[in-house]
């Protein structure tokens, strides 16, 4: 199926946020996620199901004033 | 010096310091040490899958032992603002959020409807929320009773180094406000501009540009300190009335009659 993480369109495997992420080399990272707009918690990722056309932000802490 | 409190944490320090725009890593680790702030402001931002950069920051911050205070740079609506609150709060690990919900492009003037808005549900939701404002009254009440518990109006539009462009708005919200922590955000250039809100009794100075864009920014990060300090202890020495008119400040009796 086709998603959008961080604007990118990827073909991934049927599966999790978690299991997406690791696929795409986000594993272990200190990271932050939302799915279509909404927060996803980090305890929620291995229970979040994506689907086709999900879009995905993934956010790192970054310099900020 | 007396310490200053924000949602119960006691800082020494005045000066909150952001970590933006930096010529390199290894200034930004120096000025911040040099300036003495046990607060900085932190981002988040998009990372890809090969991407480093942010794991790089953190480790950075993380070594210098400082707290961080995220914000939500960037955000124009409501839903943006709380979303990226969140995020923050799990990235950070931190309760604190510095509140910024984008109004207009040219000056980056908050929304202040939509802040007021923000701030209620963050702080319904356990943030505490420093809400980055205008010296507006009736939206710092709004703000109060959302539940903030500091509030941070600018001095001037973001990055701009004009300094303090409503002295009487700041200092109207002081005399208003006497038991909220205030903290000038924003739009300082010089380390003057950070001791006359100081002098006017603000808690402390939030500033990022004017030190990270100087030429030298370790050594401005210092004089800020410096300015920060000066403005603390003569707000707290109650500086004299300005008047109208001179006053000799030599005693005038008892000086020699030498003229006609």
């Amino acid at each position: 199926m086709r998603i959008f993480l961080n604007d990118d369109m990827h073909e991934v495997a049927p599966g999790t946020l978690a299991a997406t992420l690791e696929t795409l080399g986000f594993g272990g990272r200190k990271i932050a996620t939302a799915v279509n707009g909404r927060f996803v918690a980090a305890p929620a990722r291995p229970r979040t199901e994506l689907a086709d056309g999900d879009r995905i932000e993934v956010v790192a802490p970054m310099q900020g004033g | 010096m007396s310490s200053s409190s924000f949602y119960g944490v006691e800082l020494k320090s005045r000066l909150l310091l952001g970590t933006s725009r930096y010529p390199s890593p290894a200034i930004l680790e120096r000025a911040i040490k040099a300036s003495g702030a046990e607060v900085v402001t932190v981002s988040l931002r998009r990372e890809s899958g090969t991407g480093r950069a942010g794991q790089a920051f953190w480790s950075l911050i993380q070594s210098m032992g400082v707290r961080v205070l995220p914000n939500t740079a960037g955000c124009h609506s409501v839903k943006e603002a709380v979303t990226t609150a969140h995020m923050a709060r799990e990235l950070f690990d931190t309760p604190w959020i510095k509140l910024e919900v984008i109004g207009e492009a040219d000056t980056l003037q908050p929304d202040v409807f939509g802040l007021v808005e923000a701030a209620r549900i963050l702080s319904e939701d356990g943030f505490e929320v420093f809400p980055y404002t205008t010296e507006d009254l009736v939206v710092a009440e709004r703000l109060v009773e959302a539940g903030c518990r500091v509030l941070m109006p600018w001095g001037a539009p973001i990055g701009s180094a004009r300094g303090l462009n409503n002295v009487y708005g700041l200092r109207s919200m002081r005399a208003h406000f006497p038991e909220i922590p205030l903290v000038v955000d924003a739009g300082l250039g010089v380390p003057s501009h950070a001791a006359a809100a100081m002098e006017l009794g603000y808690d402390a100075v939030l500033l990022n540009t004017a030190v990270a864009e100087a030429g030298d920014p370790v050594e401005m990060a210092r004089a800020f300190a410096l300015g920060v300090e000066a403005g603390r202890a003569a707000y707290l020495a109650q500086p004299m009335e300005p008047r109208d008119m001179a006053v000799p400040s030599t005693p005038v009796i008892g000086k020699a009659a030498l003229g006609d």
